[in-house]
C-alpha cells in the first residue's frame, strides 16, 4: 500500500458547554447568537469555528435534566457531524445507551465509575471502549508526593491515588482519559504538565488535558508528546478571549499537527 | 428507501441526519423484512466484533444482508461496519460477513490506542467529489484495521502507526473506517458520494426491467 511513512494523527480542540435542565451555565459572551443559553446553537457555533469534538457536561445530572439533556443532544446531533461527548450523571449502561442512541458519540463517567469501576468493562463491552471517556478531577497531595483523585467538583476525596486510577480505568476498558487538574482549573495559570506526564507514562490510551488554560501557549505546552493528545476547555473560548480558529492556526504555527478546516485553513 | 442496520450499538442518529442532509430518507431497523425491502443498506457499527456478528446472528440479518449485496444493492458499512465486511476479526477471533476477501487485525506501530481523532485520507481513485491522489481529514475511533486481500478494493489510505484501508470499494460494496457522519462538510460530501452512487443504482435497476 503506497502512502506517508508519518501518522497523520492531527491533536484536538475541544471546547466544553456546562449545561443544566438543557441550558448553558456560562453563556458565550462574544458573539451576536440569538441564544447565548442554548447549547444547540453553541454547538452550532464552535463547529462552524472547527472545533474538533464538542463536549456538554449536565452539571445538574438529576434525571429530570437528563431527559432535557437528552432532547438537547437530539437536536444537536440533527445539526452537527462532529463527535459529541456527554458527562454527567452517567450511572448505568441503560444510562449510556440512552445518551448515545440520541446522538453522543461518547459518555463521560466519573463517579458512577469510581463508585463501581465494572461500568468502564461493561460500557465498553457493549458500545466499545472507544465510546467511553473515563473524567479524572485530579488534585496535588500538599506534600507534592502525587495526585488524589476528587469527586463532587473537587470538594471530596475519594482515596484513590490519581495516576493509579488512570491506568485502571484504561485497562477496565476507558478508549480516552480527560484529566482535570482541580488545582488549576479556572486560576488560568496553564495545564498541570507533570500530571499528564505521569498519566501519559502509565497509559497508552489518548489523553484530553483540562482546567488551567489561560494562553494558547498553555495548549502548546500541553499537547507536546508524551502529555496530552487533546486540550479541552471552556472559559478561555466562552468568552472571547480566543477563537477556536486561532487557536488552531496558533499551535499549526507551534508545529503541532492540526487538521486543515475547509474554508478556513484549505 | 435507505435501511440503516441497527444492532443495538451506539449513535445511529447522525449517519440517519447525514443520509437526510443528502437528500434521501432511511429507516433504523433490526427487521430482516426492511433489509430486504430497501434499495441501499447502510451498516453502521461501534463496539467489538463479537457482539455485533452475535447480535446480527440473533436478529436474523445474515442471510438478507448477503441476498441484498447479491443483487446489487449499494451497502456500506461504517468504521466496525467496514471491518465486518471482510472475512476473519482478529478481534474475539471471530469471522466478519466475508463480503470481501481479507482479514482485520490490530492496528501494528502505533504509540496509542484506540487511533481516536482527525486523520488524513489519501485517495487512491477516485469518487464523485473526491479525486484520486488529493486528500482529506475524516474522524477515526478504532484499534483494529481491514486487510484487503486485492489492492484493487482500496480507495483510500491512511496512516496511523502503519498504512491502513480507510476507504474500500468493489461495484456496490463500500466501507470507510472514519465515521463521515463526524466528520464535517468533508465527511457530509462523502456521504453525498455514495448517495450519488445510491442514485445511479437506481437507475441501472429501473433500465434493467
Amino acid at each position: 500500500m503506497t502512502s506517508t511513512a508519518t501518522s497523520t494523527l492531527t491533536r484536538r480542540i475541544i471546547p466544553c458547554l456546562d449545561v443544566t435542565n438543557g441550558r448553558v451555565v456560562k453563556g458565550v459572551e462574544f458573539v451576536d447568537l440569538r441564544d447565548a443559553g442554548d447549547p444547540v446553537e453553541l454547538a452550532r457555533f464552535y463547529n462552524d469555528e472547527g472545533a474538533d469534538e464538542l463536549t456538554f457536561l449536565d452539571i445538574t445530572a438529576s434525571s429530570d435534566s437528563r431527559d432535557t439533556m437528552i432532547e438537547v443532544v437530539q437536536r444537536t446531533a440533527d445539526q452537527v457531524f462532529i463527535p459529541l461527548t456527554v458527562g454527567g450523571g452517567i450511572r448505568t449502561t441503560d444510562d449510556m445507551k440512552q445518551i448515545l442512541r440520541a446522538g453522543a458519540d461518547k459518555v463521560s463517567l466519573n463517579t458512577a465509575a469510581i463508585a463501581r469501576p465494572e461500568l468502564i468493562t461493561e460500557g465498553a463491552d457493549i458500545f466499545g471502549r472507544q465510546c467511553i471517556v473515563v473524567a479524572i478531577d485530579a488534585r496535588r497531595h500538599e506534600d507534592g508526593s502525587g495526585w488524589g483523585v476528587y469527586t463532587h467538583g473537587g470538594r471530596r476525596p475519594a482515596g484513590l491515588d490519581a495516576v493509579a486510577w488512570a491506568a485502571r480505568a484504561a485497562e477496565l476498558g476507558a478508549g480516552e482519559l480527560l484529566v482535570t487538574s482541580m488545582d488549576r482549573d479556572g486560576t488560568k495559570e496553564g495545564y498541570d504538565l507533570e500530571l499528564l506526564e505521569a498519566i501519559g507514562r502509565a497509559v497508552s490510551v489518548p489523553v484530553i488535558a483540562s482546567g488551567g488554560a489561560g494562553t494558547l501557549d498553555h495548549m502548546v505546552e500541553a499537547l507536546q508528546p508524551g502529555r496530552a493528545d487533546a486540550v479541552l476547555a471552556a472559559s478561555i473560548f466562552h468568552f472571547g478571549e480566543f477563537r477556536i480558529s486561532d487557536a488552531r492556526r496558533h499551535l499549526r504555527a507551534a508545529g503541532l499537527p492540526m487538521r486543515p478546516v475547509p474554508g478556513q485553513d484549505a | 428507501m435507505i435501511a440503516i442496520i441497527d444492532y443495538e450499538a451506539g449513535n445511529l442518529r447522525s449517519i440517519a441526519r447525514a443520509i437526510e442532509a443528502a437528500g434521501e430518507s432511511s429507516i433504523i431497523t433490526a427487521d430482516p423484512a426492511d433489509i430486504l425491502a430497501a434499495d441501499a443498506v447502510c451498516f453502521p457499527g461501534d463496539g467489538a466484533a463479537g457482539f455485533a456478528m452475535r447480535a446480527l446472528d440473533r436478529a436474523g440479518l445474515i442471510d438478507p444482508i448477503h441476498e441484498v449485496v447479491r443483487r446489487g444493492v449499494p451497502f456500506l458499512g461504517v468504521c466496525l461496519g467496514m471491518q465486518l465486511l471482510f472475512g476473519y476479526q482478529e478481534e474475539n477471533d471471530t469471522h466478519g460477513l466475508g463480503l470481501l476477501d481479507g482479514e482485520v487485525r490490530l492496528i501494528r506501530g502505533a504509540e496509542k490506542l484506540p487511533h481516536i481523532g482527525w486523520s488524513e485520507t489519501v485517495f487512491q481513485r477516485g469518487l464523485p467529489g473526491f479525486d484520486a491522489g488529493t486528500a482529506d481529514y475524516f474522524y477515526f475511533v478504532h484499534s483494529y484495521v481491514a486487510q484487503p486481500a486485492n489492492p484493487e478494493n482500496v480507495v483510500g489510505v491512511t496512516t496511523y502507526g502503519e498504512p491502513f484501508a480507510s476507504i474500500v470499494a468493489r461495484d456496490n460494496v463500500w466501507g470507510t473506517q472514519f465515521h463521515p457522519e463526524k466528520s464535517g462538510v468533508r465527511g457530509l460530501a462523502l456521504v453525498n458520494s455514495w448517495i450519488e452512487f445510491v442514485r445511479a443504482s437506481r437507475l441501472t435497476e429501473v433500465a434493467a426491467r
